[in-house]
């Protein structure tokens, strides 16, 4: 049984960013890109973090590693609130974040080895003989030879190049590491390769994962949590398998119903949603994803206060007249 | 059933080989490369990058990068008619009004200062000779088809105002304009939203039948392919590897590039953290190609010098299901 310690919570964090406009770009109006995000990750666990393009994954994911500076809400950390102003180098050494484009996210002009001792020069973890020695281990861990040090990202795959990605995160040996995306940049027959990998160096080292992908197979194959987040609201939150054989918010449904199966003799049924993530900038009134689909009930959401309510063990759903019918 | 389907078959391509001039000299980025489309079916062409899916397409359009990419050796038939052999005149008459070609990314393939009527409109003016005010009603007719709401007033914004799914849906206009015989689909869905996606596919569905055109869809999901095509063909390093019908080819597949294929994707009824299959290796780069079986490094299994020197036959080992008969990659 893992352990049920919270590693990281978050309280109705919200990310605003300022729209400016005019003569003297004064801010006109904001982009609620991440709008009163509450959920907590237990340690060991892997959070999966789904949404369409534009609904705030990566907002948030960058609020978490404190790249964003929250408007408001708060952040904690193995029990600590975080001041936004007081992200400690212990908090950063302890969130660790691999980025989606294994192409961009390292610096080509550095070799490998370089790359991984970056974190530890920066915070004085070790000497320099320490330091390749554990560059060594770093490359064996992801399974890379240990000559790659030498060389440069260029003469990398890109799923090698991931695996130097995840290295350079695993560096600082941290609590969590936030993945952006991680496989979605690579070929499917490299994607289960760095899949295989993160799944093995969790159990090693009992990681805990914040992930976000687009591919709902992959978040449901490795996740224990998952969190459907639309127009920068979680709307959704539940064991993995609850979410998939049980989805409760009408966007659930039809995100899970979208993803095209690969056997052609499944039978199913699509539920198709019409037009696009509406922009956070103006963002409707009540429940949008009521508003996108013309629900019936829209407007009776419109004068509500929405609010999480349980649905099962821990399965939380985001209450609207028009998506849930309990 | 095979023969008749090539006797009716509208696009038929014949050992096309691709050769592009790099750096490192010459590269082959197809190898005697053969399908059929019949009327009214979709073909999927499925595999990883470098595989040779988008050059197979571009070759049939005549859009290789010129002066790079060549074709060495092939013929690439429309309707008996030899795509290669024409001028380019006669080619460009053929672009957008046999053949129209849905891109992978809508943004580059639109014209960001055109507005998105006019460059619809362009289809019917150069093709079907009306006059500008009739080529724009046209249009806006084609936007009101793909499903795009108020298309007299979204035909005069520019690319740049329209969602990424509404692009793709202006790509889509301009392809199916004139009802061309074959669509040609590179990868039309890989840069939008799964929901998007559902419903580009779906509208492309639609459209396909109610035209009665045929359809070369490109695409490295299998989940796509699985819900959509009728036939699929299999690419590795600029080959063929097996073609089946769709149903044939995921209850039986028998390539071992297919099958690690299908089984390194998570699926969404497989059992959760279980470890997947994979396939080791990287796909090979295009300089470093063998001629014989070309997945033999990544199959994990030792084969005999002949299957390494020689080109595996491409056999038929059931009705309509093709494969490249190496000995070792296709025991199962």
């Amino acid at each position: 049984m893992k352990q049920e310690k919270e590693v990281l919570k978050l309280d109705q964090l919200c990310v605003h960013f300022p729209v400016r406009g005019g003569v003297f770009r004064r801010a006109i109006g904001s982009c609620r890109a991440v709008d009163g995000v509450s959920l907590s990750i237990k340690r060991g666990q892997t959070f999966g973090l789904v949404g369409e393009s534009g609904c705030g994954k990566s907002t948030l994911a960058k609020s978490i590693v404190g790249l964003v500076t929250p408007t408001s809400g708060s952040i904690f950390f193995q029990g600590n609130e975080l001041n936004s102003n007081l992200l400690t180098p212990e908090y950063r050494k302890s969130v660790q974040m691999v980025f989606q484009d294994p192409f961009e996210s390292l610096n080509a002009r550095m070799t490998v080895g370089a790359i991984l001792e970056e974190p530890l020069v920066i915070h004085r973890l070790c000497g320099k003989h320490e330091r390749s020695k554990r560059v060594a281990k770093l490359l064996k861990q992801v399974g890379l030879p240990e000559s790659a040090a030498k060389r440069y990202p260029f003469e990398f795959s890109g799923g090698q190049r991931q695996r130097i990605g995840v290295a350079r995160a695993l560096a600082l040996e941290p609590e969590l590491l936030v993945l952006d995306e991680p496989v979605s940049a690579l070929d499917v027959s490299v994607q289960s390769q760095v899949l295989n990998l993160l799944m093995d160096l969790q159990d090693q080292l009992g990681l805990t994962y914040f992930l976000i992908a687009h591919d709902l197979a992959v978040v449901r194959h490795i996740s224990d949590v998952i969190a459907v987040m639309y127009l920068g609201k979680i709307v959704e939150v539940g064991p993995a398998k609850d979410i998939y054989a049980n989805p409760v918010h009408a966007y659930t449904k039809a995100l899970l119903s979208s993803i095209p199966i690969p056997d052609p003799s499944a039978k199913k049924k699509r539920i198709l949603i019409p037009g696009d993530v509406p922009s956070p900038i103006n963002p409707p009134k009540g429940c949008a994803f009521g508003n996108r689909m013309n629900s019936p009930n829209y407007l009776t959401s419109v004068d509500q206060e929405l609010k999480m309510e349980k649905v099962g063990a821990g399965h939380w759903v985001l209450a609207c007249p028009c998506c849930v019918h309990l | 059933m095979r023969d008749k389907q090539a006797s009716q078959a509208l696009l038929k391509v014949r050992d096309l080989s691709v050769s592009f001039t790099t750096d490192e000299g010459e590269v082959e980025a197809l190898d005697r490369v053969s399908f059929d489309i019949a009327r009214g079916e979709i073909l999927g062409l499925v595999g990883e990058s470098g595989c040779g899916k988008s050059v197979s397409a571009f070759s049939v359009m005549r859009l290789l990068p010129r002066p790079m990419g060549r074709i060495t050796n092939g013929k690439i038939l429309l309707d008996s008619k030899d795509l290669l052999t024409l001028t380019k005149e006669e080619i460009r008459k053929i672009r957008g009004k046999e053949i129209g070609m849905i891109f992978q990314e809508p943004m580059n393939a639109l014209n960001p200062v055109k507005k998105i009527g006019e460059q619809i409109a362009e289809v019917f003016l150069l093709h079907q000779g009306v006059s500008h005010r009739q080529a724009l009603d046209l249009a806006i007719g084609m936007l009101d088809e793909v499903g795009i709401s108020d298309p007299a007033n979204r035909a005069l914004e520019y690319p740049h105002q329209l969602s990424g799914g509404m692009r793709q849906r202006v790509v889509i206009a301009m392809a199916l304009a004139c009802k061309p015989k074959l669509i040609i689909a590179d990868e039309p869905t890989t840069a939008l939203d799964v929901t998007v996606q559902a419903q580009i596919l779906d509208l492309l569905q639609n459209l396909q039948k109610k035209n009665g055109s045929s359809i070369l869809l490109i695409t490295h999901d299998l989940g796509v392919i699985a819900e959509n095509c009728d036939q699929v063909c299999v690419m590795y390093a600029g080959r063929i590897v097996e073609r089946a019908s769709v149903q044939t080819l995921f209850k039986n597949p028998i390539h071992a590039y297919t099958r690690g294929l299908m089984a390194s994707i998570p699926r969404m009824d497989g059992i959760p953290k279980n470890k997947l299959m994979t396939i080791p290796g990287i796909v090979p780069a295009l300089s470093q190609l063998d001629q014989g079986c070309r997945f033999a490094p990544r199959s994990g299994l030792s084969h005999p010098v002949n299957s390494l020197q020689r080109r595996p036959p491409f056999k038929e080992v059931a009705s309509g299901h093709w494969v490249e008969a190496c000995p070792v990659c296709t025991k199962i």
